[in-house]
């Protein structure tokens, strides 16, 4: 009885250092949840969801506090792809939330008047420019957020939707008649 | 006698190549006008390199090529540039790109071209940069920058292979330049063999041509070539894809993902290496190619053809019937239609056909996949195409690459023996297109990330080595203070607030000021003449006469 008992527990004892060891040992920094989700998100950083940023709006929805449909620019296809990581029925987007076209910013650089308050608003540094000097955008790496648009004090920011081109021209879904024709 | 070896499925539909390849080539006239389009290759379009207005000359660079993989574009005769502007092209989109017109002035006339006599004496890299220069491409319909194929790679090359098969249907441009320039087309596999190393040549021609391989032949036994095969291989569609005609010459199989580099085999179509010979020996830039016109015409043939001619004045030459409802560029199995009858030849157009009712029937309609596997039997890539059908239609990408859909070289004999009609190639195409543009936006999305994950850590350092700053000088000022008085600091904060060391900030700075205001003196008035401090009382006194009345009432003034 009592080598049973002592058996069990010198088991028990040695396992426990065991876990404990491995707590320690393998710890993981951060939430590896949020990065799968923030991988997941479109990286606009525009803030529609209500969160500063992706990667805020990643904690919240990997801690239970925001909802999958917070995010128009990631689309439809954006709430699907949460949906099946986090294994949760789709949601459509809901009231405001209605995903735009994609677009970038504009300067109108004859109207800038270099105050640099769209530069700080920038939330990936996609804008060039110095104090009382034109600003222009880096249309590459524009996600097209808008968040330079309101500070600006004289509006010479507009978005300008991404019109297709021949480089960036996909091949449609395949429709065709289901009769022939005559 | 070669072992040929075979590849999976392939198909047979009717050839129709007799119609056009009875009578010789043809030079085509001299157009109205070009519309040369900068965009004609692989990679980056190429830049202008001209003005509106400006007189050019044949053979002129008029598209400077753009970084590493682009190619440069010519002026096809010589005359005026009218425009240069967004115009409907031959591609598949139908959307307009970049394109330089140019009104030829009629006298043709040729720019001083740079003939190389002995290309033996070349180094290689200059033969590569002659190859750039002149804008030669991939002329079997890739249209890849050939300078950018011949270089020699780490792996051994050991074998070129020549593809003469033009296996598609209704084209015999390569049939018609193989009988009439074969001594040609292999000095220009000379020069290839010679940059890329190899021993051997292999020259896959199909066994339909019996006129070409003969031609090239004949010319191998003249030529006294060493190392040259003409290999008639049997007549199946797809056999003209590089990866098929690799296999029927080598026995190799190109795995997925592979490249035939490196297993040690290149190949190249016939009319590249008849540009390679022109560009290299006389100097020639590609502004000219063989062009097939064929279906609704009743003289069709082939034609040498400058680049951006428009279609319907090519097709003009071949006179056409009635009924034509649209033009296709390229075979019935891989061409697409294009946008206008009007756009320029470009580098790519081995073909042409004018399409009618008769020739081409609407498409029956498509009815459900019954999972035959006829598509699966056919298929050259050894695919699954009704498994990947059936993804592309849900559109289940991640499923439909573990597939290798990107092992599907579109040849369309899925969709040509489909008992249900369905446009097979069309899915494929619409899942390739959406794989390539979600990895582009992950990949910007990616950058984004790192953007602004490199701009917060960037603020967030900024405000540390400011409130570092601030602690080190308040730190500063307090020392001095404490030996000033000798008396122990009554305010030292460790971990310093911005916020909190403002105040503190202020009053050290007005202190400061102070402390200089008292310690300056005018520094010019020592050392003065008895007049100059006369002068400088008596302004004294006024300026104190000036403060007084000035501080007098003033009510009096104004009722006055």
């Amino acid at each position: 009885m009592l080598s049973a008992l002592l058996a069990m527990s010198g088991i028990a004892i040695a396992l426990g250092a065991v876990l404990g060891f491995a707590a320690i040992k393998f710890r993981v920094e951060g939430n590896p949840l949020v990065d799968k989700i923030d991988a997941v998100l479109p990286q606009t950083q525009c803030g529609q969801c209500g969160f500063p940023g992706c990667k805020p709006y990643a904690t919240a929805i990997a801690e239970g506090e925001a909802d999958i449909n917070k995010c128009p620019p990631g689309g439809e296809e954006g709430i699907q792809k949460l949906a099946n990581l986090l294994g949760v029925d789709f949601k459509p987007f809901g009231g405001e939330s209605i995903p735009k076209p994609k677009a970038v910013a504009l300067i109108d650089e004859s109207n800038c008047i270099g105050c640099t308050l769209c530069i700080q608003a920038c939330p990936v540094d996609a804008i060039v420019g110095a104090a009382k000097q034109m600003h222009t955008i880096i249309a590459a790496e524009c996600t097209g957020c808008e968040l330079c648009v309101p500070p600006c004090p004289v509006d010479c920011i507009t978005m300008q939707a991404i019109e297709e081109s021949a480089a960036n021209w996909k091949w449609k879904y395949p429709v065709y008649a289901l009769t022939a024709s005559k | 006698m070669r072992k040929l070896h075979q590849f999976h499925g392939g198909i047979h539909p009717p050839t129709n190549k007799a119609q056009s390849n009875q009578t010789p080539i043809v030079q085509a006239n001299l157009p109205s006008k070009l519309t040369i389009p900068l965009h004609q290759h692989v990679g980056n379009s190429a830049v202008p390199a001209v003005e509106i207005g400006q007189h050019v000359l044949k053979g002129q660079l008029i598209g400077c090529a753009e970084g590493n993989l682009s190619s440069s574009v010519h002026a096809s005769t010589s005359g005026m540039i009218a425009a240069i502007d967004k115009q409907l092209v031959a591609n598949s989109s139908g959307l307009p790109e970049l394109c330089i017109t140019l009104i030829p002035d009629g006298r043709d006339e040729w720019i001083e071209l740079d003939p190389c006599l002995d290309w033996l004496e070349c180094t290689h890299s200059e033969l590569r940069l002659k190859l750039r220069k002149a804008g030669v491409v991939g002329l079997g319909g890739a249209v890849f920058p050939s300078d950018m194929k011949l270089h020699a790679s780490q792996q051994k090359i050991k074998t070129l292979v020549l593809n003469g098969a033009e296996c598609e249907p209704y084209i015999t441009c390569d049939d018609l330049l193989m009988r009439e320039r074969a001594a040609e087309i292999l000095e220009g596999a000379q020069i290839m063999r010679a940059l890329l190393s190899t021993e051997e040549i292999l020259i896959g021609i199909e066994d339909n041509k019996p006129e070409a391989i003969s031609a090239m032949r004949a010319a191998v036994l003249e030529g006294k070539y060493q190392g040259i095969e003409v290999i008639a291989v049997p007549t199946v569609y797809p056999g003209g894809g590089a990866k098929q005609l690799i296999r029927v010459l080598t026995g190799i199989e190109v795995a997925a993902g592979v490249r035939s580099t490196n297993l040690g085999v290149q190949c190249f179509n016939v009319g590249t290496a008849y540009s390679t010979w022109r560009a290299i020996r006389f100097g020639e830039p590609l502004i000219s190619r063989i062009v097939t016109v064929t279906g609704n015409v009743s003289h069709p043939q082939n034609f040498e053809v400058l680049i951006g001619t428009p279609m319907d004045e090519l097709v003009a030459h071949a006179a056409p019937l009635n009924g034509t409802r649209y033009y296709i560029m390229g075979g019935p199995m891989m061409g697409v239609p294009m946008p206008s009858m009007q756009v320029g030849v470009i580098k790519a157009t081995n073909c042409i056909i004018a399409a009618s009712k008769e020739i081409f029937p609407p498409a029956q309609p498509a009815l459900p996949c019954i999972r035959c596997t006829r598509c699966a039997d056919a298929c050259p890539a050894e695919l699954q195409p009704q498994e990947l059908y059936w993804f592309a239609k849900a559109k289940n990408f991640d499923k439909a690459e573990d597939y290798h859909l990107f092992d599907c070289i579109e040849c369309g004999a899925c969709s040509y023996v489909c008992p249900s009609n369905i446009p097979l190639v069309q899915y494929y195409r619409f899942a390739k297109s959406e794989i390539w543009a979600q990895e582009a936006n992950q990949k910007a999305a990616d950058t984004a990330r790192e953007r602004h994950e490199f701009r917060e850590s960037r603020i967030e350092r900024e405000k540390r080595e400011k409130a570092e700053k601030l602690a080190a000088k308040e730190k500063a000022a307090s020392a001095a203070k404490t030996q000033r008085t000798e008396q122990p600091p009554t305010l030292v904060k460790t971990d310093v607030n911005p916020e909190d060391t403002l105040q503190l900030k202020i009053q050290t700075a007005i202190d400061h000021a102070k402390e200089q205001a008292a310690a300056i003196k005018p520094l010019n008035t020592e050392q003065l003449t008895p007049a100059q401090q006369a002068q400088i009382d008596e302004i004294e006194a006024q300026r104190a006469r000036i403060r007084e009345m000035a501080l007098a009432p003033v009510a009096d003034h104004t009722k006055g």
